[in-house]
């Protein structure tokens, strides 16, 4: 059997190629952790039941180091946004990610995740998850077939072992700094952008010149 | 069909019995009485208590913005069978309210809050009229049809922006935030706090304290939710708890509300069809029935033989696999984690393997069309369809059963826990599996038939004593039932035919009017309340959610049990949270 954390170029004795390896921290690292990503226990919608499904008998994730879901956020190295987000439970998102310890990952499994999908005109539907958290691996498919989402999880794991520690952020000087948790007022706001908003709200005039302009000059 | 010619003289009765404040309907495709808001309440006392329409099915709003009016529609059913009644009460579009029936009816409780959420009608009389779906401070009431979101771009689709022309940009590039989102002028953002529990915590409180009498300082407030893996999805239960028992109980809805309602005003009638997929994800084919049957009743047309059959067959599969489902995670939410859940996932995989071979996908099949369905299915569907019902499924249901109806700690964490009454269950609106289980025989499929079901012989399951366990044997029947229509289906089904009336188009003319269908769902009573203007798009589509109402009566059967068996009933309601919160 090839020996898959051998770093190659190096050469081992014939003899005793079956019991030593020589190999980089990088990769022997990456190698145990792209193994054991284990995803946290948290559905939002109908991506929860392919999600599921991925779990069960037939497509079975664990055959990729995966089985072990985690309702607490603090176990759980990926979370897998299984759904459409909604502005009323985007705070409780968000402050899970927050709790998560690092390195941490996001799959966005699905169209409404990834960018709102069909829902995305909706009033209370938050157009793809990555406006308020970075996103490593989008899946396509509404809902992602159980095999869509596998392969999302592998291009996860792919992404994983080619991480550095000297460069990769997990591991600088600088904390991990936590996102603000979004506020439920009138509408949801991004703390981040209270300047924004409140230079836009305390405008003489809404700018009817953007809008007529848009709708192909219907006015 | 006798109750085809009573049903009008109950209108006739209502307009003679309360003159002047009972009018006949009068707009074409209509039908139903106007009630003045003053006689409301004696009106629908009167019905219930004399006229036995003893179950409130849906109460929903429609907006008939520019004329200033809002219209309260209410569908109210008898628990014996037959034919429903329907009213309207109008009021005005400014300041607009009408006396509350939660008393009367306590299952108006969380549709009258959601008509409060989205229309802004005050119900008078109501003990706790919060916002249901939306969170306390959201600026408008979404559905009023002068309201529009921050992505609004036209009121039909397609738009212009994507079709014809074909020039898609990203509508949240024209918003000045750049984002879903809008605000109110002067609002301001700095030091904002949001205060979205107190009213909630507030509303606990006082329902405890002031049924003791006294200020208690001992309770326990805990939330369970939105993100718990025992509540089927983000779906968040409030609790006051003295030791472990539970005093009172509040669901909190909304975490997955997704806006169909508003987003299937814009759509046209066809686009609808895959959005009803994702309300019920469990049970896509019986929520295209629904909405299908409720066009159909408007369009006035009929699907063809074989098309009904093809129907009957996919949502009685559809049952079995949804039924499956939430056996297995029943005992998942007892702590008998996965392992019988793998058991029903295997045998609804196998279902879902025929959905992907005949509609394409596995979950949302949007296989349902007006006046009959998409495609037809192949003979090794038919094939996979025999082996499936005649052969496997009834082995495995019993191997299920087997395993399960006699285990000791179901047994004990199941009997005599949230414990309904019949009467309560009528009351609080309850529907499918929970009402059958409190010992109220009422299957639509049986008391107001549609569709084919009329020609099948099957049983409906009802058992008596309202608990947990009883809803699990419910189900258990259902899947055994749902096999003998099949197996009549596959003998009975024609050999060939077309499967859709008339020609297969892109847009649909419906002529102007109101229906309200009615299936039963995997979950209860699943209605589409649907009014056409004439425009490519309803004007109302409102989705009477079974898994939403059967939540009604959540907090009855919580408090006084203790917190763990909280978990264990909502298991047995079995919610499906796209639905609930739609």
């Amino acid at each position: 059997m090839e020996n898959e954390i051998n770093k190659p170029g190096i050469e081992i004795p014939a003899d005793i190629r079956r019991q030593v390896t020589i190999t980089t921290l990088d990769r022997i690292y990456n190698w145990g952790r792209s193994n054991s990503l284990w995803p946290m226990m948290f559905g939002l919608a109908c991506c929860a039941i392919e999600m599921i499904c991925t779990a069960a008998s037939r497509y079975d994730f664990s055959r990729f180091g995966m089985e072990v879901m985690r309702p607490s956020p603090r176990q759980a190295d990926v979370m897998i946004v299984a759904g459409t987000v909604t502005k009323k439970m985007l705070p409780q998102i968000v402050r899970l990610y927050n709790q998560m310890s690092v390195p941490k990952y996001v799959v966005a499994m699905g169209s409404c995740a990834s960018g709102g999908g069909p829902f995305k005109e909706g009033y209370s539907v938050v157009p793809g998850i990555d406006t308020y958290i970075p996103v490593d691996v989008y899946i396509t498919g509404c809902p992602p077939t159980p095999q869509a989402l596998i392969n999302g999880l592998i291009t996860l794991q792919k992404k994983v072992e080619k991480e550095q520690i000297s460069e990769s952020r997990w591991y600088g000087k600088q904390p991990i700094q936590d996102v603000p948790i979004p506020v439920l007022g009138p509408d949801i706001f991004d703390p981040r952008k209270v300047e924004v908003i409140r230079e836009e709200t305390h405008k003489p005039e809404i700018p009817e010149t953007i809008l007529a302009s848009d709708e192909g000059g219907a006015a | 069909m006798t109750d085809l010619s009573r049903t009008p003289t109950i209108y006739e009765d209502l307009i003679t019995r309360f003159p002047e404040k009972v009018t006949p309907e009068t707009r074409s495709g209509y039908s139903g009485v106007i009630v003045d808001p003053s006689a409301l309440l004696d009106v629908v006392s009167f019905l219930r208590d004399q006229a036995g329409f003893d179950y409130l099915s849906s109460i929903t709003a429609v907006d008939d913005f520019p004329e200033n009016q809002f219209e309260v529609i209410f569908h109210l059913f008898k628990t014996t069978g037959g034919r429903g009644i329907e009213f309207k009460v109008f009021t005005g579009r400014e300041s607009p309210s009408i006396p509350s029936v939660v008393a009367l009816y306590p299952g108006a409780d969380f549709q009258e809050r959601e008509v409060f959420d989205m229309f802004g009608i005050t119900f008078d009389g109501h003990y706790d009229l919060r916002r249901l779906l939306l969170w306390e401070g959201f600026a408008g009431h979404p559905l009023r049809k002068d309201w529009k979101e921050p992505l609004y771009e036209e009121d039909i689709k397609p738009f212009k922006s994507r079709w014809p022309e074909g020039q898609g940009y990203r509508k949240e590039l024209t918003n000045p935030y750049g984002d879903n989102v809008n605000y109110p002028r002067e609002f301001d953002p700095e030091g904002f706090e949001s205060d979205n529990d107190e009213r909630l915590y507030q509303s606990l409180v006082s329902e405890v304290h002031e049924a003791a009498g006294k200020m208690q300082t001992d309770h326990l407030i805990v939330n369970l939710g939105p993100q718990h893996p025992s509540t089927h999805g983000v779906f968040r239960m409030v609790a006051m708890l003295e030791g472990e028992t539970v005093l009172a109980l509040k669901p909190v809805l909304g975490y997955m509300h997704r806006n169909h309602e508003k987003i299937g005003e814009r759509n046209t009638y066809l686009q609808n069809m895959p959005y009803t997929d994702r309300l019920d994800y469990l049970a896509s084919m019986s929520n295209n029935f629904s909405y299908a049957l409720a066009i159909e009743k408007l369009m006035g047309i009929q699907p063809p033989e074989r098309a009904e059959y093809l129907r009957v067959m996919m949502a009685e599969l559809t049952r079995i696999a949804s039924h499956t489902m939430s056996i297995g995670f029943l005992l998942n939410d007892l702590g008998a984690f996965f392992t019988p859940a793998l058991y029903a996932l295997e045998e609804r995989e196998l279902i879902l393997d025929v959905f992907e071979s005949v509609a394409g996908s596995r979950m949302m099949c949007n296989y349902f069309r007006f006046g009959g369905v998409v495609r037809d299915i192949t003979e090794n569907d038919f094939a996979m369809i025999k082996e499936l019902v005649l052969n496997r499924l009834p082995r495995k249901i019993d191997e299920l059963d087997r395993y399960l109806t006699d285990n000791e700690i179901v047994r004990t964490r199941c009997e005599n826990v949230g414990v309904l009454t019949a009467e309560e269950a009528i009351a609080y609106s309850a529907a499918g599996p929970i009402l059958r289980a409190s010992g109220v025989p009422y299957d639509i499929r049986r008391a107001d038939p549609y569709s084919i079901y009329d020609r099948f012989d099957f049983d409906v399951c009802y058992r008596m004593h309202g608990d947990v366990f009883d809803r699990y044997l419910v189900r258990l029947d259902e899947i055994r039932q749902s096999l003998k229509i099949l197996k009549q289906v596959i003998q009975q089904i024609p050999s060939e035919g077309p499967i859709v009336t008339g020609k297969v188009q892109y847009t649909t003319k419906v002529p102007p009017g109101e229906a309200y269908s009615r299936v039963e769902g995997q979950r209860g009573e699943l209605g589409f309340y649907v009014v056409s203007d004439g425009k490519p798009n309803p004007k109302r589509y409102h989705v009477r959610a079974p898994s939403m109402i059967n939540l009604t009566s959540l907090a009855k059967m919580c408090v006084g049990g203790k917190v763990a068996d909280a978990v264990t009933i909502l298991g047995a309601v079995d919610i499906v949270l796209g639905e609930v919160d739609r």
